[in-house]
């Protein structure tokens, strides 16, 4: 295995684009390292981006936009209250992510490139309308997030393809963001679902939402449905079981002892409906 | 495999190895630098037994590699007692008997020293969520925890 430190994205996807062998980015290692260990995943070549300038930064934007780097490690997102004001869900879905120690290292980026359906920083991204820059051999794009994954393990970018940055959209007014998982412990576990709401209201009404579920489908996905069963609503009670009708539907889970596929889709409808209800609230201002 | 060679900051001493990429710092700390605090409890950052500062910030040795500590600071548990005067948590875990095997203490206490220094107050709920990811097979931990909650109440009184 080759140790690379690029001191830029272009020499780093310049690697990436002409390995020859099985290649690895490293920003938190939470997961690169646990495969290595394993041997599920052995790289040739592993490409550390933590000595690329920006890539610690968390900057909020002059629009109110917020651009997070590659290797910001979520302890440093819940040390950040400024972006915790503007996007509380998407901080609390990534500070659900393993332990203190974990969390000293682990990544927004790397939960979103580890393709894992129960991702918990993932939902929160794609409620919140985030999209990522990805920097290859052939130029950069914007992708939104829900389109990165495309099942368990695997993402859309090409080869020598990386996410050089996190974009979060600027909160604006009335606004609000939350992220719920079920898992049967306390702390330390995988979700058994996951869902992010995020929503803008004016007065009681909502006027935008989008929700997200996270670990009852091959990836983590943006449920439409859901959305619209909530937009011009109060948040009254046909409203949500509209959410949660929605949320279940959109459900195709996998059946294990963690929880079966009745289970699931039923979690999903009450998470929508509780993680509704709280960032409604801190739409309307309410703690 | 070609070795690295790193050079780095362990307890305040400048610290100089050759790692192979693939191995973690974890392996480097107990073989090549020869400080066999930190333990490998399972090797994949869940029981927190290899805990080590990483330029101040709480991690699991076992989830960093070797050259990543190249020009780091990292703080173990051999440097939490001064020369022969533990550290007040020291004291306390053993005054509470925190402890059996202690296969698990060195990385609870730097854990527990990280937590005091963000944290000098810290609620029970705070101090059990902070070491959710440092396994204890013996204590059942309410020792661990009543012996970290009264070192911060004698850190915050000058005791």
């Amino acid at each position: 295995m080759k140790y690379h430190t690029p001191a830029t994205f272009e020499d780093a996807v310049g690697i990436a684009a002409n390995a020859t062998g099985v290649t690895r980015f490293l920003a938190g290692g939470t997961d690169v390292l646990v495969q290595l260990r394993a041997d599920i995943v052995t790289p040739d070549d592993l490409i550390d981006v933590k000595h690329i300038p920006g890539v610690r930064d968390m900057t909020q934007n002059p629009d109110g936009s917020w651009t997070i780097g590659v290797a910001v490690a979520g302890a440093e997102m819940t040390e950040n209250p400024a972006l915790i004001a503007d996007w509380p869900g998407v901080v609390e879905g990534m500070d659900l992510i393993g332990s203190t120690q974990v969390q000293g290292r682990a990544t927004l980026t790397g939960n979103l490139c580890n393709g894992s359906p129960a991702g918990d920083a993932v939902p929160g991204m794609i409620a919140a309308g985030a999209s990522v820059s990805v920097t290859g051999p052939d130029g950069s794009r914007e992708v939104a997030v829900e389109d990165i994954p495309t099942g368990p393990g695997r993402t859309s970018l090409a080869k020598g393809e990386m996410v050089t940055a996190v974009h979060l959209p600027a909160r604006g007014q009335n606004g609000g963001d939350a992220y719920l998982r079920f898992i049967p412990r306390t702390e330390m576990d995988i979700a058994v679902v996951g869902c992010a709401v995020n929503l803008r209201v004016d007065g009681d009404t909502i006027t935008e939402a989008r929700v997200a579920l996270g670990a009852v489908a091959p990836t983590a996905r943006l449920v439409e449905d859901a959305a619209t069963a909530l937009i011009g609503s109060k948040l009254d009670d046909a409203a949500l079981e509209a959410l949660a009708a929605a949320a279940s539907a959109a459900c195709n889970p996998i059946d294990d002892k963690r929880g079966t596929i009745e289970f699931r889709t039923h979690v999903a409808g009450v998470l929508a409906q509780r993680a509704a209800k709280i960032a409604y609230a801190r739409a309307r201002g309410e703690k | 495999m070609t070795q690295v060679h790193v050079t780095t900051t362990v307890n305040g001493d400048e610290v100089e190895f050759l790692a192979d990429p693939r191995e973690t710092l974890l392996d480097c700390l107990r073989d090549k630098v020869g400080m066999t605090g930190a333990k490998e409890g399972c090797g994949t950052g869940d029981c927190g037994a290899c805990s080590v500062t990483l330029d101040g910030r709480l991690v699991c040795s076992c989830l960093v590699l070797g050259v990543e500590a190249e020009g780091k600071d990292i703080g173990t548990i051999e440097g939490m007692a001064d020369g022969d005067d533990l550290h007040p948590l020291q004291a306390k875990f053993i005054e509470y008997a925190a402890l059996q095997c202690g296969i698990c203490t060195p990385g609870i206490l730097v854990a527990t020293e990280a937590l005091l220094k963000k944290s000098p107050d810290p609620s029970e709920e705070e101090v059990r969520y902070w070491l959710a990811g440092n396994l204890c097979r013996c204590t059942g931990y309410d020792k661990i925890i009543r012996a970290v909650l009264d070192t911060a109440r004698d850190l915050r009184e000058g005791v």
